[in-house]
């Protein structure tokens, strides 16, 4: 397993080092710092080996986290793990920083000891470490309490403590998507796909069984009718927009937090849990089928000499008039050797800058089925010689928000019960929100500047 | 808040400062010079002189100092042996402590000290925290095992603790067992006594599969993990684990994911070929595949690697997803470069007018790794897909006219190999490679060029001139372009003897008399001695029939991708390569591969040398010899042998053209092809012919 895990800031000056078995020693160390940290070409993987030790990196600004080994691990699970680590530290402190890190090294020595044993992740739920990893020096626990810290540590439900009261029992679910696209210039879609996040913030009494239902295409096929009047109740209560069509969305896969009994997913596909106390994401999904996509960009280039081009741009929206989009902004990149460039645009704004090579569009809303346009003249200062080299022609990208989710998703429902408390699914308040965000969302540009 | 201050540069005396800090009565103190002897370790500086006074501040009941002391112990305790055994006394006593976590920081601490010294009055402790209440407790003792079978093995088998620790594997609590699995697995991986005693059997099989479900995502690694190196009985057992397994590929981890894949994987290969279960399970195995490309670049680069395995084993699984692979403008170079791998892999007559478009967009892009990449790839594509190859080539031509050199040099290289797979269909297109001349630097371009050149000699225009040109500055080329100049001027004179014997009698007597190569002598000599004794037999030898080259190159040899399968998610799946290539020391004492259904593996893996990644043709090891066969054989063999390119340019592949092989009736030339080194010298002699004595220099 992992032999050791060590923090470099941008010099490859150790901030923390921590060393799990004999094999790796100091010279590993500094064999990482030489090789990779300081090495002339920049290094073009993830995993490197320097003397039959390898090391896995991930970077963080200007803080390299590492794990090296000898052994020959599993390599999913030293990335999984950094990650994780990183996430913990995180929490307890926001950004990882060379400051932050040395501000809380004792801390982050004590949080390594307790997820990490002889080179084996144990228990990375924040929630839970905090429950007794406080660098709040001597507190004195009763035998109670230290007996439900270590069940909490080893239990089944190792996500929530028991115990949590609330006066008002709520949650909030977010459905947040990416809409990622790649299209031709020639307008074909190259591929397409939503990625999406189930986002829960549950506030809840006690150890609440939570079930969510989607319009999930192979649910929705099973049950003709929706099961019970109640879950019908339910949707309309949870769905405001109040156009969920009866047809469902199919799902090319999805992954769930832990929480989510798996098995009864695999056989049922129904999705049941107890939920982590405050914000976790319930699950992740992705979808290629029936995407609505918000935007076309459709670029137009001309190269009227050797000095001088012309771009046009033309963006639609695609999406229900009664909405609106926001944050829009289209990034236009422009040829490296361009020396000035005047815009103008239907609407919204547009600078041209020489640091990113592009040409900055940017609409602050954008209601939906309409259509505008950019027009740029690009001066190009005239390059001599035969090509030796070839220069960048990067995509057309966009960045916006939409209020709907592009994959189609609807939550159907979210059914509470708590056996024990004393409140029924009623008495819960739930809120649910669709945003969609561009992913990657591009156009590429034609082939000859 | 603010420990940084700790980081600053230790002025003269400080030690002094921190030993009376440390030696004082005030606790505050005493806390603030421990957490400074930490921070001055971490930058590595050694303070280990400070030794005794730290471990006097092991007693405490600030968990706080404590754990820190701990810290410094663990880091220092191997310097000091002696002193080390003050501290056994504590940790005796903490691991009797009411509190859990006292007794647990305890024994984990314990198992860390790597003191020989000490690990026997570690025993004791250990064996009473593995049966402790606290389920925390033991957890860690669990682990603990395995530190201490690290140190001491034989003390570890003797005192039962392996015993103890297949005991946890009925723990009531998932982590335990979780962690019990993890000890266990690396424990029997290095020990042969331990193997026996780890290997798992149905029951606890069944255990380990209801402890699956409950335990946290690490612990479900290590379970699957174990699961993976197991062997079902029958095709009913694999059955029933491939499904209480199939669940966890929807599990946000990805490592779960590939674990589970690694499971499925290896137990499918016992599953009967035509169920329909078999089928099921290949489908469900796509989703999850894909959806792991979406996480960080680093898990994308892990997973890619693997799914580079998968598609070779089971080419079905992700046959319709071509797409995902498509490489975006901000992907990592790392992940772009093993995206082009598997687009190769995956493209077929269907995909094929896609993956073209994408291939021809990557090679205008800027990084020269990926655009070499994507021109070689247009080149395999069109030896993939015959359909296809017209429309390859002519997209390589347009690629070569952008005039960029290295889009020019690599198209030249996998032009030579479009030749070799369609000969007699593309030479039109030679007149725009020979406009190109004079672009080509490097020595693979060069000598692909020059094999064109050779082949097609018969029907390019002034051909004469450009080999002539070439043999000018014959001694400033590379081997092997000089190899490969001969051949063609050899080939050339073949076809047209009227008016080129000028050019081919300098060019072999470049090659026999002012060369230091043994390689390039030897075949100018053949070559010498074969125009002079037998035209003929030389035209039979050098223009012979070349055998075509495989459609798909870069395959791993079968027995170690059976291999490389059980180690799914691995660092041996990442290199592509077999544990014993990187790991050192311990011989493992389990091979892992996979087990056919019926017969018996083909091939198996001998080991000690591991088959490069980039290994072209999927051939079987030869035996070295070891018995010099007669004279005749040798004569012939060797002529042969020398003819082909392969000791020079590392070859037997598809990239290098042999000039001349396939005779019949001479069945010991690929014998001797395996290790022609070491015949070298002693046939030279033998042929003795030669009109300079030659020998030395040699192979």
């Amino acid at each position: 397993m992992i032999g050791g895990v060590f923090v470099y800031n941008h010099k490859g000056e150790v901030l923390i080092s921590r060393v799990f078995r004999d094999a790796i020693t100091r010279t590993a160390v500094d064999a990482f710092r030489v090789s990779v940290i300081h090495a002339r070409h920049t290094v073009r993987s993830p995993v490197t080996n320097i003397a039959r030790t390898s090391y896995f990196h991930t970077k963080r600004g200007n803080v390299w986290i590492v794990a090296a080994t000898r052994q020959n691990v599993n390599a999913a699970l030293v990335f999984e793990f950094l990650h994780k680590m990183v996430d913990v530290l995180e929490s307890y402190f926001g950004t990882i920083t060379e400051e932050n890190i040395k501000n809380n090294f004792v801390l982050i020595y004590e949080l390594l000891d307790e997820i990490l044993d002889f080179g084996y992740p144990q228990k990375t739920d924040s929630g839970i470490l905090k429950t007794y990893i406080t660098q709040q020096g001597i507190r004195t626990q009763s035998t109670e309490e230290q007996k439900q810290i270590t069940s909490q540590v080893t239990g089944q439900i190792g996500w929530r403590r028991e115990g949590i009261k609330y006066r008002r029992n709520e949650l909030f679910l977010d459905v947040l998507e990416s809409a990622n696209l790649l299209m031709s210039p020639q307008g074909q879609v190259l591929s397409s796909h939503v990625s999406g996040r189930v986002i829960m913030k549950s506030y809840l009494s006690g150890m609440p069984e939570c079930k969510f239902g989607m319009n999930d295409k192979l649910v929705v096929e099973k049950q003709a009718k929706p099961s019970t009047a109640e879950a019908a109740t339910l949707e309309q209560q949870l769905s405001k927009k109040g156009v969920s069509g009866r047809s469902g969305i199919a799902i090319d896969d999805c992954t769930f937090h832990q929480c989510v009994k798996l098995s009864k997913f695999e056989t049922e596909r129904s999705i049941s849990f107890i939920p982590p106390d405050g914000e976790f994401e319930l699950m992740k999904y992705r979808t290629t089928k029936d995407i609505t996509l918000p935007f076309r960009v459709i670029p137009l280039v001309r190269e009227t000499s050797r000095t001088h081009m012309e771009i046009k741009v033309v963006l639609k929206s695609l999406f229900k008039t009664v909405l609106s989009a926001q944050k829009v902004e289209v990034h236009i990149p422009t040829p490296p050797n361009t020396s000035g460039v005047k815009v103008t645009t239907l609407r919204g704004k547009a600078k041209y800058k020489s640091g990113e090579n592009a040409i900055v569009w940017r609409l602050r809303h954008m209601q939906g089925m309409k259509e505008t346009q950019l027009t740029a003249e690009i001066e190009l200062l005239s390059t001599e010689g035969p090509k030796s080299k070839q220069t960048a022609r990067p995509p057309i990208s966009m960045n916006f928000e939409v209020p709907f989710a592009c994959s189609g998703l609807k939550v159907r429902y979210l059914k509470v019960f708590e056996p024990k408390l004393n409140y029924s699914d009623h008495d819960v308040i739930k809120w649910v929100r669709y945003i969609s965000k561009s992913g990657l969302y591009e156009t590429r540009s034609q082939s000859n500047y | 808040m603010s420990d940084s201050k700790y980081f600053t540069t230790t002025k003269k005396g400080e030690l002094a400062e921190l030993k009376a800090d440390l030696q004082g009565d005030r606790r505050d103190k005493k806390k603030e010079a421990v957490k400074k002897i930490i921070a001055n370790m971490t930058v590595g500086k050694d303070v280990s002189s400070l030794f005794p006074d730290v471990i006097n501040c092991m007693q405490t009941d600030n968990l706080e100092l404590k754990k820190l002391v701990y810290l410094y112990l663990m880091n220092y305790a191997k310097s000091q042996p002696d002193l080390a055994i003050l501290a056994v006394n504590t940790f005796s006593k903490d691991c009797e402590d009411s509190n859990p976590l006292i007794r647990a920081l305890a024994v984990r601490t314990m198992g860390c000290i790597r003191v020989d010294k000490i690990t026997e009055y570690l025993c004791e402790p250990l064996r009473k925290c593995l049966k402790d209440d606290d389920p925390y407790v033991r957890k860690t003792a669990a682990v603990c095992v395995a530190k201490l079978h690290d140190i001491n093995p034989q003390l570890v088998e003797d005192q039962g603790f392996l015993e103890l620790l297949k005991d946890l594997l009925s723990d009531a609590t998932p982590m335990v067992v979780a962690n019990a699995v993890a000890a266990l697995a690396e424990i029997g991986e290095v020990s042969p006594t331990a193997t026996m005693l780890t290997e798992l059997d149905t029951p606890t099989i069944n255990k380990l599969l209801t402890a699956l479900n409950e335990c946290t995502e690490w612990g479900q690694v290590f379970i699957l993990d174990s699961l993976a190196s197991y062997t079902p009985k029958d095709d009913k057992e694999a059955q029933s684990i491939c499904e209480r397994v199939t669940p966890r590929l929807s599990h946000a981890n990805a490592a779960v994911v590939l674990s589970a894949v690694k499971v499925l994987m290896k137990f499918m290969e016992l599953l009967p070929e035509d169920s329909a279960f078999l089928s099921s399970l290949t489908r469900k195995l796509a989703p999850p595949l894909v959806t792991l490309l979406s996480s960080q670049p680093e898990i994308q680069f892990v997973a890619l690697r693997n799914i580079n395995l998968i598609v070779q084993k089971r080419p079905d699984v992700l046959k319709d997803e071509i797409k995902v692979f498509f490489v975006k403008y901000n992907d990592p170079i790392y992940v772009k470069l093993e995206k082009l791998e598997i687009m190769i892999r995956l493209a077929n007559s269907h995909n094929v007018a896609n993956v073209l478009a994408e291939l021809k967009e990557y090679a205008t892009e800027v990084d020269v790794d990926f655009v070499r990449k994507a021109v070689r790839a247009i080149g395999r594509c069109a030896i993939k897909v015959e359909s296809a190859a017209e429309r390859c080539v002519s997209t390589l031509v347009e690629l070569i006219q952008t005039k960029v050199t290295y889009v020019v040099q690599e198209a030249v290289v996998v032009i030579k190999d479009i030749f070799r797979k369609y000969p007699n269909q593309y030479e039109s297109i030679i007149s725009t490679l020979c406009e190109n001349l004079d672009s080509l630097d490097e020595p693979e371009a060069r000598a692909s060029m020059i094999w064109i050149l050779g082949e097609y000699c018969d029907r390019i225009d002034g051909v004469d001139e450009q080999l002539g040109t070439f043999v000018e500055n014959f001694h400033e080329e590379n081997s092997q372009v000089q190899l490969q100049l001969l051949t063609a001027v050899v080939k050339l004179f073949l076809k047209r003897p009227s008016d080129t014997q000028q050019l081919v009698q300098k060019v072999l007597s470049l090659a026999t008399q002012d060369s230091d190569n043994p390689d390039l002598r030897d075949r100018g000599y053949i070559y010498w001695r074969l125009l002079s004794t037998d035209p003929a037999a030389a035209k039979d030898v050098v223009l012979a029939e070349k055998p075509t080259i495989s459609e798909e190159t870069d395959l791993l040899e079968p027995a170690l991708l059976d291999e490389l399968i059980c180690h799914i998610s691995t660092l041996a799946s990442v290199y592509h390569k077999p544990p014993s290539a990187f790991v050192e020391g311990k011989v493992p004492v389990r091979r892992i591969t996979l087990q056919p259904r019926a017969e018996p593996s083909a091939a198996e893996p001998t080991g000690e040398e591991p088959p490069s990644g980039e290994e072209a043709t999927p051939t079987t090891t030869q035996p070295p010899p070891q018995v010099l066969p007669s004279p005749d054989d040798l004569l012939i063999g060797d002529l042969l042998s020398l003819d082909l390119p392969g000791g020079g340019e590392g070859g037997g592949g598809y990239n290098a053209p042999p000039a001349a092989a396939g005779s019949s009736g001479l069945g010991d030339l690929d014998f001797l092809t395996g290790d022609l080194s070491g015949l070298q010298m002693g046939s030279t002699g033998m042929i003795g012919m030669a009109p300079t004595p030659m020998i030395g220099g040699g192979g």
